[in-house]
C-alpha cells in the first residue's frame, strides 16, 4: 500500500497521524482514500473545482506529479507520497487575515 | 577580476579554510571578494548572518525594521538580553563586527518593499531569503529572478523546515513550486502554531551552507532540489524540482515583468499586526470588555489550543479550538451576546468571521486577544 506522508501543518487534520496508508491505482484513488478517512483535510488541499491548490504540490518519491501526468499518475504498494505545502516561516501577522476565500473555506468545513 | 589578497591576520583567522582545498587560498579570496544580502535578521538570518560573517563574505547586507522583543530570543541567536528594545539591524551588526571585523556591514533599518527592494539587492552577489511572510518571500523571489541572482530559501515551521536554492537562470523559482500563497488564514503562521526554537538555527546553517557553495562554485547547490527537514521524526527528504513553463516570473511567457503589490497579492501585510483586530464594528476592547463583565452576562468564547490554555485563561471562559469551531456552532446560542477571544486576535477575528457567516449577530472579538487582557487589565497573567 502506497505511503502518504503529512506535513507538520496539516496533521491537525489527520489526527496527528505523520504518515497515512492509502489505497489505489493512482493519485486520484489515493486522494479521495485520504479525504474518506480524513474529511476535514479536503478543503486544505482541494479547491473548488477539485484541483490541488496551487500552494499544495503533491510528489511521488522525488517526483511531482505535475511533472508525471497529474491525479492521474499511476501508483504502486511501497511508493512514497508526499504532500508539501508552502509555509511562511514565522510569520507574525496573525491578525488582519481575513478573506472571502478563508470564509468559504471555513464554510466547507462546515 | 582580480580577487582581495588576504592579510597575515586574516590568513591566520581563515586557517581551517585555507586547509580544505575545495576552499583554499582563492576560495577564500573569492569570499572576501563576494557579498550577500539577509532578508530578515530573525530566526533564519541570525544563523546565516553568523555563519557567513564568520567564513568572511566580505560585504553583508541585512534588512529588517523590527526591534528585538525577548521572545525573539528563543530562535534569534544573533541577539541578546542586553539588545531587547534595539533595532534588529543594529543588534545583528554590533554582532557581526565584533564576530568579524574585517567584513563590511551594511545595514537597511526599513521594510524590504517593491519600491525599495531591487535598489538594496542590486549590488549583491546573492540573496538570502530569512523573511517570515508570504508577501515578503514573494517578493525576495521576484527580486532574485529579476536581478538573475541565486535565492538561497529556507522556511520552517513547527518541526519542518524547508530549504532550496532558486536560481532561474539555472533552475526553478520559488513561483514555479508554489504559484499562488494559501489564503489568509488557511495555513497556520508560526505566531500561532509556533516553531521550535532550534529548527531555524538547522535551516539557517543549511542556507548558509548553500550561500557559500554558490559563491565559491563548489560541490551540488540545492538548485532543483527542495529539502525537506522534520526535527521531530529526525528526517531529511528530497525531491526534485523543475521549472514551471507557465511561470509568472520566470517561464517562457512570464507576464510579471516588474515587482507587483505583493501585500494584496498575498491577501495579507507583510509587517507586523501584533493586535488583531476583526474592524472596528466587530471589535470590543480589554477595557471595555472589562466594564462590560462587571454588569453583563456576556459569553466568552476561547479560541486558543487547549495546550495554550495553561500559559493564562480567563474564568469561564468556553475553549473551542478555532480548528473545530465549525463543527461546534451548536454548542453556542446565536441569541446570546458573545465575545471571542485568542492571544492576540488573529485567530478570533477568523473565528469571528465564521460565527457571523453562519448567522450570529451579537459577536464580537477581543482586540489584542488575552494578551492585551493580560498587558492591561489583569497584570497577573503572563504575556506570551
Amino acid at each position: 500500500m502506497p505511503v502518504l506522508r503529512i506535513p507538520t501543518p496539516l496533521r491537525s487534520y489527520t489526527s496527528g497521524q505523520s504518515e497515512v496508508n492509502v489505497s489505489g491505482l493512482k493519485i486520484s484513488d489515493a486522494l479521495t482514500d485520504l479525504t474518506t478517512q480524513y474529511p476535514t483535510i479536503k478543503p486544505h488541499i482541494f479547491n473548488d473545482g477539485g484541483e490541488l491548490r496551487p500552494f499544495v504540490n503533491l510528489f511521488v518519491g522525488e517526483h511531482n506529479i505535475k511533472d508525471l501526468q497529474g491525479v492521474e499518475t499511476p501508483i504502486k504498494d511501497g511508493d512514497r507520497l508526499i504532500l508539501i505545502p508552502s509555509i511562511a516561516g514565522g510569520c507574525h501577522c496573525e491578525g488582519e487575515a481575513r478573506s472571502r476565500e478563508a470564509s468559504s473555506i471555513w464554510q466547507e468545513v462546515n | 577580476m582580480s580577487l582581495p589578497e588576504l592579510s597575515h591576520d586574516e590568513i591566520l583567522r581563515y586557517s581551517r579554510h585555507l586547509l580544505i582545498p575545495e576552499v583554499g587560498l582563492e576560495g577564500q579570496r573569492k569570499l572576501k571578494n563576494s557579498s550577500a544580502l539577509i532578508v530578515g535578521t530573525g530566526g533564519l538570518g541570525s544563523p546565516v548572518a553568523l555563519y557567513l560573517a564568520a567564513a568572511g563574505i566580505g560585504r553583508i547586507g541585512l534588512v529588517d525594521y523590527d526591534v528585538v522583543d525577548s521572545s525573539n530570543l528563543q530562535r534569534q541567536v544573533i541577539h541578546g538580553t542586553s539588545t531587547v528594545g534595539k533595532l534588529k539591524v543594529d543588534s545583528a551588526r554590533d554582532k557581526l563586527v565584533d564576530l568579524n571585523p574585517d567584513i563590511q556591514v551594511d545595514v537597511y533599518n526599513e521594510p524590504f518593499t517593491s519600491e525599495n527592494a531591487l535598489r538594496i539587492a542590486r549590488d549583491y552577489d546573492i540573496i538570502l531569503d530569512g523573511t517570515d511572510n508570504f508577501p515578503t518571500r514573494y517578493l525576495t523571489n521576484d527580486v532574485a529572478v529579476f536581478l538573475g541572482k541565486p535565492n538561497v530559501y529556507a522556511s520552517i515551521y513547527r518541526f519542518d523546515g524547508q530549504a532550496s536554492v532558486f536560481y532561474a537562470k539555472e533552475g526553478p523559482c520559488y513561483r514555479c513550486l508554489f504559484p499562488e500563497p494559501p489564503p489568509p488564514g488557511l495555513v497556520p503562521s508560526c505566531a500561532e502554531g509556533g516553531v521550535l526554537g532550534v529548527l531555524p538555527g538547522t535551516m539557517g546553517t543549511i542556507q548558509a551552507t548553500e550561500a557559500l557553495k554558490v559563491l565559491l562554485g563548489i560541490g551540488e547547490p540545492l538548485i532543483g532540489r527542495l529539502l525537506l527537514y522534520n526535527a521531530l521524526d529526525m528526517t531529511f527528504d528530497f525531491v526534485k524540482l523543475k521549472k514551471n513553463p507557465n511561470c509568472r516570473v520566470c517561464g517562457p511567457n512570464a507576464d510579471i515583468k516588474e515587482l507587483i503589490d505583493y501585500e494584496e497579492f498575498c491577501g495579507v501585510p507583510s509587517h507586523d499586526h501584533e493586535e488583531g483586530s476583526a474592524g472596528s464594528n466587530w471589535d470590543i476592547t480589554v477595557s471595555e470588555l472589562a466594564e462590560r463583565v462587571k454588569t453583563n452576562h456576556l459569553k466568552l468564547v476561547d479560541v486558543r489550543e487547549p495546550h495554550e490554555l495553561e500559559i493564562s485563561h480567563l474564568p469561564n471562559a468556553t475553549n473551542i479550538p478555532l480548528g473545530q469551531l465549525a463543527a461546534r456552532l451548536s454548542e453556542l446560542d446565536s441569541a446570546e451576546e458573545m465575545v471571542i477571544f485568542c492571544k492576540s486576535g488573529g485567530r478570533s477575528a477568523r473565528g469571528l468571521e465564521l460565527l457571523v457567516s453562519a448567522g450570529f449577530k451579537k459577536v464580537k472579538n477581543l482586540k489584542g486577544g488575552i494578551n492585551a487582557w493580560a498587558r492591561e487589565v489583569d497584570k497577573n497573567l503572563p504575556v506570551y
